[in-house]
């Protein structure tokens, strides 16, 4: 399984968990982790997502999250895994 | 698992630091496409570009999106083309046809650089090779997307001289060539002392015959997630300063050698080596004279410039080697001056002269890189200039690199715009003094000893 990871930056409002979640439900992919903070009022959000079961490819759901944020106000990016992997752990 | 605070760090870096991926090269031996017909050597070369790079650049971008990582550059480097035209070539015309498909080549897969119109003239010259150093002025200038390179010595063969005084006659005459364009022409063209064979970097990427058929070198750049890193800490002592350089060239690197083997594997193109090298561009925040200043150095220049080089290119690689096991190309600092903001600067403002610049070529990588002299300097100074740079490198056993601007109908307080990546750069003053009678003499320095270093 690859996993990518999904963040979300952007001015802290109602109902953006919920937004991007109905989306990726949508796209049948499932959520393995979800982590959020807020920082001066900016809202940040990483989910480790698994895309198997997704009927879309990787730039299907990379353009349309990216489509998505621009209608909420946030920057919404989806990375594969391993550049983190690779550049945080020995 | 991986945390929030890692992928935030790693995006920062990306979106603040202009982390990038500054070259993903494409090596590619055209050995089997020689032939004693010129127009079949052609349709050979144009063929095999065009086949083997055909998915580069698709591959390229599909990587950017999987990682959201900018690959600035996907560039193609070759064998060098004085071998591959030996056969064929007569003339230095003969060579300029070359020039001509690789552009062409270039332009139909729809990179921006071409690397390997070069020549390896270290030891001896042959015909071939002083065609196509002859036939220079007119590549350089009738084409857009050819990087030229010429290897004029090595720890293991000495300088040559006779190439030496050649490359400075050259140098002028490609700036005459292109002096509608403030002399561009001498940016895509880099002298070598020790080339290295499989540097993914232009304008001196080649593809050397020490290489497989074909190889995805890949270099990264990072100077702002560098002097990020430094601004932490401002006053540490220097052991912290190396240990955090270190840790950041770790994490820099480790990107390269993601992206070098996703290329690799796209591309079913077997993965050579990450160049290590820290290359600026001249956008604010992306440059090796603010890592220098951040040291604690008030321009790039002042006293303390060699030192502060010496420590940030002995952490990269330091950092870089821990990072990948296939490191190579030329793996340091670049400090091209035209191509970092902060060099400009501090050549406009006195501090950088082309005398500490050659200081600080004995401990980083590479050497005197796109600097602009004024356009009446001689040949025989620009010859001067290269041998200096070339001694450097051959006695100290390492890669040097000379690549000038003698910027025609320019003088120092004027500045040369080159545009882009190439950025521009102030004229900068070259020693009056004469070495004509010096470069004149002709012939080979012989190698160095490699014993009673001193």
């Amino acid at each position: 399984m690859k996993k990518s990871i999904i963040t979300v930056v952007g001015k802290d409002q109602i109902g953006i968990i919920a937004k991007v979640c109905s989306y990726l439900s949508e796209s049948r992919i499932n959520i393995l982790d979800i982590s959020q903070t807020i920082v001066g009022g900016y809202f940040n959000m990483m989910m480790i997502v698994d895309l198997n079961e997704s009927q879309k490819n990787f730039l299907q759901i990379s353009d349309g999250l990216e489509a998505l944020g621009k209608g909420i106000g946030c920057i919404i990016k989806i990375q594969m895994e391993d550049i983190f992997n690779e550049m945080q752990r020995l | 698992m991986i945390n929030l605070n890692e992928v935030l760090e790693t995006n920062k870096m990306i979106e603040k630091e202009n982390l990038d991926v500054r070259t993903i090269t494409l090596g590619i031996s055209l050995l089997d496409c020689i032939s004693d017909s010129l127009q079949k050597l052609n349709e050979n070369i144009y063929a095999k570009i065009t086949e083997t790079a055909k998915n580069l650049i698709s591959a390229g971008c599909q990587i950017e999106k999987e990682y959201a990582i900018p690959i600035v550059n996907k560039r193609i480097s070759v064998t060098p083309i004085a071998l591959i035209g030996a056969s064929a070539c007569k003339t230095p015309e003969d060579f300029v046809t070359i020039a001509k498909t690789l552009d062409r080549a270039a332009q139909k897969v729809g990179v921006n650089f071409i690397g390997g119109y070069s020549a390896l003239p270290s030891k001896g010259m042959t015909k071939a090779e002083k065609d196509l150093i002859l036939s220079l002025p007119e590549a350089l200038s009738s084409t857009e997307r050819i990087c030229s390179s010429v290897n004029l010595a090595s720890t293991k063969t000495g300088i040559n001289m006779d190439a030496v005084a050649l490359m400075g006659k050259v140098i002028k005459k490609i700036a005459e060539a292109t002096k509608d364009r403030d002399s561009f022409g001498c940016s895509k063209l880099v002298v070598f002392c020790n080339a290295p064979d499989d540097n993914p970097f232009m304008a001196g990427a080649f593809h050397g015959v020490t290489e497989g058929d074909t190889v995805i070198n890949v270099g990264v750049s990072g100077p702002g997630v560098i002097r990020s890193a430094l601004e932490e800490i401002k006053d540490a002592d220097f052991t912290t300063l190396c240990e955090t350089i270190k840790k950041t060239a770790f994490k820099v690197t480790r990107l390269g050698q993601l992206v070098a083997i996703e290329a690799s594997r796209l591309l079913n193109i077997p993965f050579g080596i990450v160049d290590l090298s820290l290359a600026p561009t001249p956008i604010v925040g992306d440059s090796i004279a603010e890592i220098l200043e951040c040291m604690g150095l008030e321009k790039a220049g002042a006293p303390g410039t060699t030192a502060a080089l010496a420590i940030l290119n002995d952490q990269v690689k330091k950092g870089g080697i821990m990072a990948s096991s296939s490191v190579g190309g030329l793996s340091g600092a670049f400090i091209p001056v035209s191509e970092d903001h902060g060099m400009i600067d501090a050549a406009a403002c006195g501090a950088l002269t082309i005398e500490k610049l050659e200081a600080m070529t004995c401990v980083c990588s590479v050497g005197l890189d796109m600097v602009a002299v004024p356009g009446k300097t001689s040949a025989s100074t620009v010859s001067g200039i290269i041998a200096d740079e070339m001694a450097i490198g051959m006695v100290n056993q390492k890669t040097t690199a000379v690549r000038i601007i003698p910027v025609v109908g320019k003088d120092v307080g004027d500045t040369a715009e080159f545009g882009g990546l190439f950025g521009r750069c102030p004229i900068m003053r070259v020693n009056p003094f004469s070495c004509d009678a010096f470069i004149a003499r002709g012939g080979r320095i012989p190698a160095p000893i490699h014993s009673f270093k001193n």
